[in-house]
């Protein structure tokens, strides 16, 4: 293809997207955007796997039976939106095998909220309201994006994940009218979470490296600033309505802006869990290549099933 | 309590769905492909909402300040009555699936005798539980056939585990006097007569599986009066732990 031609098909896809006509897996596509896509699609699809584990590890000690049972179901949501997020990333030309093989060598990212531990039940509570709570503000504009596969993929997620918030917010709140040690958790699992969640929308504006191509791709309608501020606005009258307390002695509502002013994030934190050093980066990575490599003799036996199957029905046919 | 062998009949079936459930729950994340993990944490989600019908149900026949969560969280190692079959670990992914296909194919034909109780509430649970047992017991039987006949590793892996779980089987057949009494009021399943429907239907998908059927006759029992192997306890420190940390608080 000639140059001119390419670059007439460039103008062409630019003008798609400024209609807001979806691109689906077997449109002409720039190179950068099916990178950027597979990028950032199996982030997110890494991010519910790897997110399984901090919630996983309270389900063998939850309080009630109503309680595990609806952990497990949350935890296997967590499941279903990797499943179908991988699907969508696989349209875009590379397979599970590469996606997972780039998680297991650091090569691909996932959110680093999943580095931190969950020391107590009111970890699955202040995961649920705050962590689920930002993953919907990043994700509700998803549900527009110009990806076809993703969109849609997104639109399923964002359903699931507004109810997971509403049942963590109901944990934090069952644990706020509860006794003194049950408030004292709750606080404490707020206190622990509020920071890392905030790092959530990713560096400020003016570091983010991703977001002017984003925006223009769609793939993001806001800019991390924005979308945080809009988080902390949702977050703190509902932390009042319960009785706790946001650990930011900064935090104060701003008559002019009509939003909350806050307190200075630790980024270097935030590089550090970034780069691979937060509390619990090494046992995550371990946990899921070790899922993978003993699972291995597993898939391998279904392959070999499958194909022995065939060899048994071509014979019956003869 | 005015019922005090029916609510233990319903310890002897509930208890095995919570044991299961539980430990089905420990894989949750950890399984060798998401399609798996979502498969396996499918039952122990099904397992538990039976426990929960279950409790719910003992817990009005025992009366004053019962709860489904006081009857699973808060009994001592030796009044849980599951089978020892059920809270064998999770050693490898062919012993998970083992374990499952060795109590589904029972579990499936309890419930069809249990839908026969002249107990509503008995034979409406059954009802419902009996189409995921369905679905269970196609998954179990699927997964032995796919590790018995896929590779040489695979093979000797689904073997071992058969062989091993083997000595757990027999006790699922034995009844307890709860068992006898609600038997003679048509309320309960004689489960020594699931015996040999039991073992027709298990040796029929090892061979298909190209496994052998053991041959012991040794086996192991005291589940059902309590007397557990010494895995129990320790799945009951987890699942105990925030309601002993924590007692009498509303989750």
């Amino acid at each position: 293809m000639s140059e001119n031609q390419i670059k007439n098909l460039e103008t062409e896809f630019e003008a798609r997207i400024a209609r807001d006509e979806k691109i689906e897996p077997k449109d002409w596509m720039p190179e950068k955007y099916r990178q950027t896509h597979i990028r950032q699609i199996s982030q997110h699809a890494h991010s519910e796997i790897v997110g399984m584990l901090p919630e996983g590890n309270w389900i063998t000690r939850a309080p009630s039976l109503r309680r595990k049972v609806a952990l497990l179901a949350k935890v296997q949501d967590e499941a279903g939106h990797g499943l179908y997020l991988y699907s969508a990333c696989e349209t875009l030309g590379i397979s599970r095998e590469e996606l997972y093989e780039q998680l297991h060598t650091g090569k691909a990212k996932y959110s680093s909220i999943f580095n931190y531990p969950t020391i107590t039940w009111a970890d699955m509570g202040a995961i649920g309201w705050l962590v689920d709570g930002a993953a919907i503000i990043n994700q509700v504009p998803l549900c527009n994006t110009s990806y076809g596969p993703y969109a849609r993929a997104m639109i399923r997620v964002c359903k699931e994940e507004s109810f997971h918030q509403r049942q963590g917010y109901e944990i934090m709140m069952t644990l706020a009218n509860g006794t003194p040690e049950q408030k004292e958790m709750a606080q404490d699992a707020l206190n622990r979470w509020w920071w890392p969640s905030l790092m959530m929308f990713g560096p400020t504006d003016a570091e983010s490296v991703h977001t002017a191509q984003s925006m223009k791709w769609k793939l993001k309608r806001k800019t991390n600033d924005e979308l945080r501020q809009q988080f902390v606005d949702q977050t703190v009258p509902q932390a009042e309505l319960i009785g706790l307390t946001i650990p930011d002695p900064d935090l104060k509502w701003n008559e002019e802006r009509q939003s909350y002013d806050f307190g200075p994030i630790d980024w270097d934190e935030f590089w550090q869990v970034v780069k691979g050093h937060g509390p619990m980066n090494k046992e995550r990575m371990k946990a899921r290549v070790s899922a993978w490599e003993n699972g291995a003799w597993v898939r391998d036996a279904a392959v070999a099933y499958a194909e022995k199957k065939k060899e048994y029905k071509s014979k019956e046919a003869v | 309590m005015k019922n005090k062998t029916l609510y233990n009949y319903i310890l002897g079936i509930a208890d095995n769905t919570l044991i299961l459930g539980q430990r089905l729950g420990e894989l949750c994340g950890h399984g060798p492909s998401l399609e798996t993990d979502i498969a396996c944490t499918n039952i122990s989600l099904d397992l538990l909402g039976q426990t929960r019908s279950y409790f719910q149900y003992a817990a009005k026949i025992k009366g004053e300040d019962a709860t489904e969560d006081s009857i699973a969280f808060l009994r001592t190692e030796r009044q849980y009555v599951n089978v020892l079959l059920v809270e064998q670990p999770n050693t490898d992914f062919a012993y998970t699936i083992g374990r499952q296909f060795l109590f589904d194919v029972y579990h499936h034909l309890f419930l069809q005798g249990l839908q026969q109780s002249k107990d509503v509430n008995l034979s409406a649970i059954a009802n419902k539980a009996i189409k995921e047992v369905g679905y269970h017991q196609r998954f179990s039987s699927d997964w032995v056939k796919r590790l018995g006949d896929g590779t040489e590793e695979s093979k000797q892996r689904m073997q071992n585990a058969i062989d091993d779980l083997w000595r757990y089987t027999d006790e699922l057949f034995h009844t307890t006097e709860s068992d006898d009494e609600m038997i003679s009021e048509g309320v309960g399943v004689n489960v020594s007569e699931l015996k040999e429907p039991y073992y027709n239907k298990v040796k029929q998908v090892l061979e298909e599986a190209k496994l052998n059927v053991p041959e012991s006759k040794w086996f192991q029992k005291g589940g059902k009066r309590g007397i557990h192997t010494e895995h129990l306890g320790y799945i009951l420190s987890d699942m105990q732990y925030m309601q002993r940390t924590y007692p009498n608080m509303t989750w």
